[in-house]
């Protein structure tokens, strides 16, 4: 078990705002099991604002405190500020992670991301990508998720990890 | 050269070496076995196992941390890991720990007078927290065998959540469990030992490994019983996975 910061053993022992949001004006998830950790976030907007913001999560201790604080961070703020949430402020208003965590426990801000441009492609704010494809497999994705929606990725785990 | 290890650590499951045994002197290879789990906790013969070289260690049986030893078969030729003077008939080099060696053959002695016994009692509470959780928490399997198993081992897969946060909220409640899940791994990956079984990534996440000492009481296994199941229920009330299984359930229905 790596040593944790004070800050992320609070948020780990009482995560905030937990759940899912019925109806949500977006939803947005990352990772997969195999790889450890994955979450759903969920948001709702009004006027502009994320009036709340839900998540699931599984995943270790870090993926748990990052998904707490991206939700803290996040609830109130306007698109805007929430879409300038990046996994190393996550990582500083944590008080740091472990080194070996950063990448795969900090996508806490990325599912928020996810969750926002679904709410923005949902009211026509935004366009589809077409020009993303899987780097594994050459299925054509258009959500910037490392996780190619094809599952390549879960039938190969060696690949993401080496 | 075979080499098996007379139980898994991981999972707790004693394997058939005699049976193994019987091919290997048929087909004239060298057999050796890793006992460093079942030296001193289980009876082990060479002879009745038939290996041709064994490997054990001191303190899972309370010998001094770092104590070990390999024997082997009169007649089977090694070469030295360790090249440079001629200590152990020139098959290790190095000074003899004589206070570790006289330390683990105290150990060895203590724990062959009181094997049944401690046999006896790790078994009793081992497989009171197996039922006791199988029956509390529902979507938990037991990895290995369940009678062909380690005395004081017991290990668990506990579906939709990952170990390691089990691991910390147990911690909490003062019970110091081990897991075999990607994150509590230093390369992040899950236990290639669960992988090769046939337990999916998803599942080998959540496993959890709980090994009993002569220390341990029953007291001890109905604390883990009580404050188990609340933070199986805390964390997988969390978990996308979770919900997305009551959701399939519940449209299945």
């Amino acid at each position: 078990m790596p040593v944790y910061s004070e800050k992320v053993m609070d948020h780990f022992m009482h995560p905030r705002n937990v759940g899912e949001i019925e109806n949500a004006d977006g939803v947005g998830e990352v990772g997969n099991p195999v790889c450890g950790d994955m979450m759903t976030f969920y948001i709702k907007v009004k006027d502009n604002r994320l009036e709340d913001v839900k998540y699931k999560t599984f995943g270790c201790g870090a993926a748990i405190a990052v998904s707490s604080m991206v939700s803290e961070m996040a609830k109130g703020a306007t698109i805007e500020e929430a879409q300038k949430i990046t996994p190393e402020s996550v990582a500083q208003m944590l008080e740091g992670l472990p080194k070996q965590k950063f990448h795969c426990s900090n996508l806490g801000a990325q599912a928020l991301n996810k969750a926002i441009d679904d709410y923005l492609m949902k009211t026509g704010k935004l366009k589809a990508n077409e020009n993303k494809c899987c780097p594994f497999c050459d299925h054509e994705d258009s959500e910037s998720d490392p996780v190619c929606r094809e599952g390549c990725q879960i039938k190969n785990p060696e690949i993401k990890s080496s | 050269m075979v080499s098996i290890m007379h139980a898994n650590g991981e999972v707790g499951t004693i394997q058939p070496l005699a049976e193994i045994s019987r091919i290997t002197k048929e087909k004239k290879v060298v057999f050796h076995t890793d006992a460093v789990a079942t030296c001193g906790t289980i009876p082990v013969n060479v002879k009745e196992l038939g290996v041709d070289a064994l490997s054990l260690a001191g303190n899972p049986f309370y010998g001094p941390k770092g104590s070990a030893a390999l024997w082997v078969r009169r007649g089977v030729r090694i070469l030295p890991l360790l090249d440079g003077g001629i200590q152990e008939g020139g098959r290790r080099a190095g000074t003899e720990d004589i206070a570790a060696i006289i330390g683990m053959g105290k150990a060895i002695e203590i724990a062959l007078r009181d094997m049944a016994d401690r046999g006896q009692k790790l078994t009793k509470i081992r497989d009171m927290l197996i039922h006791g959780l199988l029956s509390k928490i529902p979507h938990v399997v037991v990895t290995g065998d369940l009678i062909k198993r380690l005395p004081g081992h017991a290990s668990f897969c506990v579906e939709f959540i990952e170990g390691e946060g089990m691991l910390m909220l147990l911690n909490s409640q003062g019970v110091a469990v081990s897991s075999g899940s990607s994150c509590t791994s230093r390369a992040l990956k899950a236990s290639h030992v669960l992988l090769a079984m046939g337990y999916s990534h998803e599942i080998a996440q959540g496993s959890l490994l709980f090994t009993m000492g002569i220390q341990n009481t029953p007291a001890d296994i109905d604390h883990v019983l009580n404050v188990m199941p609340p933070i199986v229920e805390r964390l997988r009330e969390m978990s996308p996975v979770y919900s997305k299984f009551l959701k399939a359930n519940k449209g299945g229905q």
